[in-house]
């Protein structure tokens, strides 16, 4: 598909590159040197017809409408590897593609599949179209009851916000109700917003609509204004980033942390609950937004690690190299064209990493892997054994919930 | 060319329909409305006849919850009149009671073409762009599916049951009722919505009373219900597999 710019214009390079310099630390896409690492580190690299590298060298070189009229940048899976990467540490995927993909947004070139995401998460606050009053519907059935914060206006200490696929994705909710059974376990005062929680708005932020992420926690803040609570938590890393780094300038600003930070804090109160062996290899896939982007790698170990019976194996992508699962950055509303592309799925390449590491199961800690990598291992050869579990899951099994 | 696009809202299926008390007609409290699908085809449509040709689109909806919005949007993807019509509309407007009022604004605004959805989900009488054509004596063609313009006609490309299409030359001023625009409606990005709030007027326009006479009257709405001959299979997975796999050996299917 040759995507096209109009109106097309010779300035394109030198109005691009102005409005790129002044976004954060967008001073050293000067300073590139042009080593092609971030070209190299990028999963999908091989196949944009014009990889980061090449992006920066077309815009130095004043012919970046030529890069404007392909579709290369919707290959970017907004994992941060470029930029973890980058020598000079540019920010590539926060300011140079995110850039790119709001360009091509506001000019009306879409891949379909992304657009009817944008338009539910415009319309129903969550990308799946799904009903916003049916947001909740996951937590039936769990006792104590959980908390709705709409309803019962009790002030709670944590404010749990569930994010997209943990409330509505039937494989995600298991997840979900794993999760609630831990924090009613441990006797945390704990509320969540039910309908009045929107998406957290940052893979649509990093697909290129920027003011619908601004519209959408713009809700979101205003639901959080109403309560009482002393921090949020999270299920999501995608949530915790933009709670932790996007929210903050919109006004929007309060302590925030992962769900896996959350419990290591209270290893302590949970080691002794941890009575039944999980016996297995287990593979910890570090999430670009909890790992990558925001630095929480051992949290989510040091749970694992606590399960007895539980064996930590890494694979070959581990820690600040890890792969996407292939979902972020608009990803996960792109597979038929990833699909069309390439042929191939991250999803499965990472599947294949876990069985050569000889892992029973592979964890995770964010919900948009478990779909996507319980699939992988449908189509990859002898992933056939291989359990997809949330880390939260494993803890509760661990615990007899 | 001026286009004209007429639209209307309906309950959107995402959200469980009740039906009222009185058991013939949806319970309006929980309802939420979205634009009927068809409408927003046909609202594509005139955008890429503008497109390709140039005019200017009017796009007219009654006043409901969210047409502000969708009116916007219409602006940002390219319409350049919105309209929205007022007045007591809380009985409900037919298509009858619909074609009759536009009728009046289309005699005064002199459209060229006037497009709109063939049909739409909650009555299924797909009547007013038949009955607009016939209160204005202008030909109609239904169930068209791309439209492209040639001097003071329009080709109007039409679907057939059996994979049969037809082109057919339509004199203007026409009303065309689409069941598909030629591709999807576009998605617009939310600034530039934003910005079109701040630039763009919505005329409003009163509608002093209904007909809506030679409708349909529903006696009475219920859920569907299911035929005797159902079953209904229970259990984990695996015995609703299995039992389905008895049930498909026992009708020698497998």
């Amino acid at each position: 598909m040759e995507i096209t710019l109009s109106p097309l214009s010779p300035s394109v390079s030198k109005t691009f590159l102005a409005n790129l310099i002044q976004l954060k630390d967008g001073e050293r896409f000067r300073k590139c040197l042009q080593c092609g690492t971030c070209s190299g580190a990028c999963p999908f690299g091989y196949i944009m017809k014009f990889p980061p590298a090449k992006m920066i060298g077309m815009l130095r070189a004043d012919i970046f409408e030529q890069v404007m009229k392909t579709d290369s940048v919707w290959m970017c899976v907004s994992c941060n590897a470029c930029t973890a990467f980058c020598p000079t540490q540019i920010p590539i995927t926060a300011a140079l593609m995110t850039r790119v993909k709001e360009e091509l947004l506001l000019a009306g070139n879409v891949p379909s599949e992304l657009q009817a995401a944008l338009a539910n998460t415009q319309r129903y606050g969550n990308p799946m179209g799904e009903s916003p009053r049916k947001r909740s519907d996951w937590a039936a059935g769990i006792q104590p009851e959980v908390n709705v914060l709409g309803k019962t206006r009790q002030p709670v200490d944590v404010l749990w916000f569930v994010g997209d696929y943990a409330s509505y994705h039937p494989r995600m909710q298991a997840a979900t109700k794993a999760f609630a059974k831990i924090l009613n376990t441990l006797g945390v005062k704990f509320g969540i917003l039910g309908p009045e929680e929107n998406s957290d708005g940052d893979s649509q932020r990093l697909a290129g609509e920027r003011g619908l992420f601004e519209m959408i926690a713009q809700k979101n803040g205003q639901a959080f204004r109403k309560y009482q609570f002393g921090e949020i938590i999270t299920t999501d890393p995608h949530a915790y980033n933009a709670l932790k780094n996007e929210y903050p300038s919109l006004g929007i600003s309060y302590p925030v942390r992962h769900y896996s930070q959350f419990l290591e804090e209270r290893l302590d109160q949970i080691k002794p609950m941890l009575k039944k062996e999980v016996q297995a290899k287990v593979a910890y896939h570090d999430p670009c937004y909890l790992g990558r982007a925001n630095g929480v790698y051992d949290a989510p170990r040091a749970l694992l690690n606590a399960i007895p019976g539980v064996e930590l194996v890494e694979m070959s992508h581990t820690r600040i190299n890890s792969l996407c699962c292939g979902g972020g950055g608009g990803g996960m509303w792109l597979d038929g064209f990833q699909w069309e592309k390439t042929h191939s799925r991250l999803s499965e390449w990472r599947v294949k990493e876990a069985v050569a590491a000889n892992a029973d199961v592979l964890a995770v800690a964010c919900p948009y892997e478990p779909p996507r990598f319980e699939d992988a291992t449908k189509t990859v050869e002898a992933a056939g054994q291989l359990k997809v579990r949330e880390v939260a899951e494993l803890l509760a099994e661990a615990m007899g919930l | 060319m001026k286009i004209a696009v007429p639209v209307k809202f309906v309950p959107d299926l995402v959200e469980e329909l009740t039906i009222d008390a009185g058991g013939a007609a949806l319970d309006t409290s929980w309802l939420r409305l979205i634009i009927n699908e068809f409408d927003d085809h046909a609202v594509e449509q005139a955008i890429l006849l503008k497109e390709r040709g140039g005019g200017e689109v009017t796009v007219i909806a009654a006043e409901a919850e969210g047409v502000d919005d969708f009116l916007f949007t219409a602006a940002a993807k390219g319409a350049d009149h919105l309209i929205k019509l007022t007045g007591d509309f809380s009985g409900g407007m037919n298509s009858h009671a619909a074609a009759r009022a536009l009728a009046d604004l289309f005699k005064e605004i002199q459209p060229d073409l006037i497009l709109t959805g063939v049909q739409a989900h909650n009555d299924l009488d797909g009547s007013v762009g038949s009955l607009l054509a016939e209160y204005l004596g202008m030909p109609y063609v239904g169930y068209v599916a791309g439209v492209t313009s040639a001097n003071g006609s329009v080709i109007a490309r039409k679907e057939y049951p059996g994979g049969i299409i037809a082109e057919m030359e339509v004199k203007l001023p026409a009303v065309l009722g689409i069941q598909a625009a030629e591709q999807p409606p576009r998605y617009v990005a939310y600034n530039k919505i934003r910005q079109v709030m701040g630039t763009s007027k919505i005329e409003e326009r009163a509608i002093a009373s209904l007909d809506s006479n030679g409708g349909a009257t529903v006696s009475r709405m219920s859920k569907p219900e299911p035929a005797q001959r159902a079953t209904l299979i229970e259990g984990s997975p695996e015995e609703v597999a299995n039992q389905l796999i008895g049930i498909f050996k026992e009708l020698g299917v497998m």
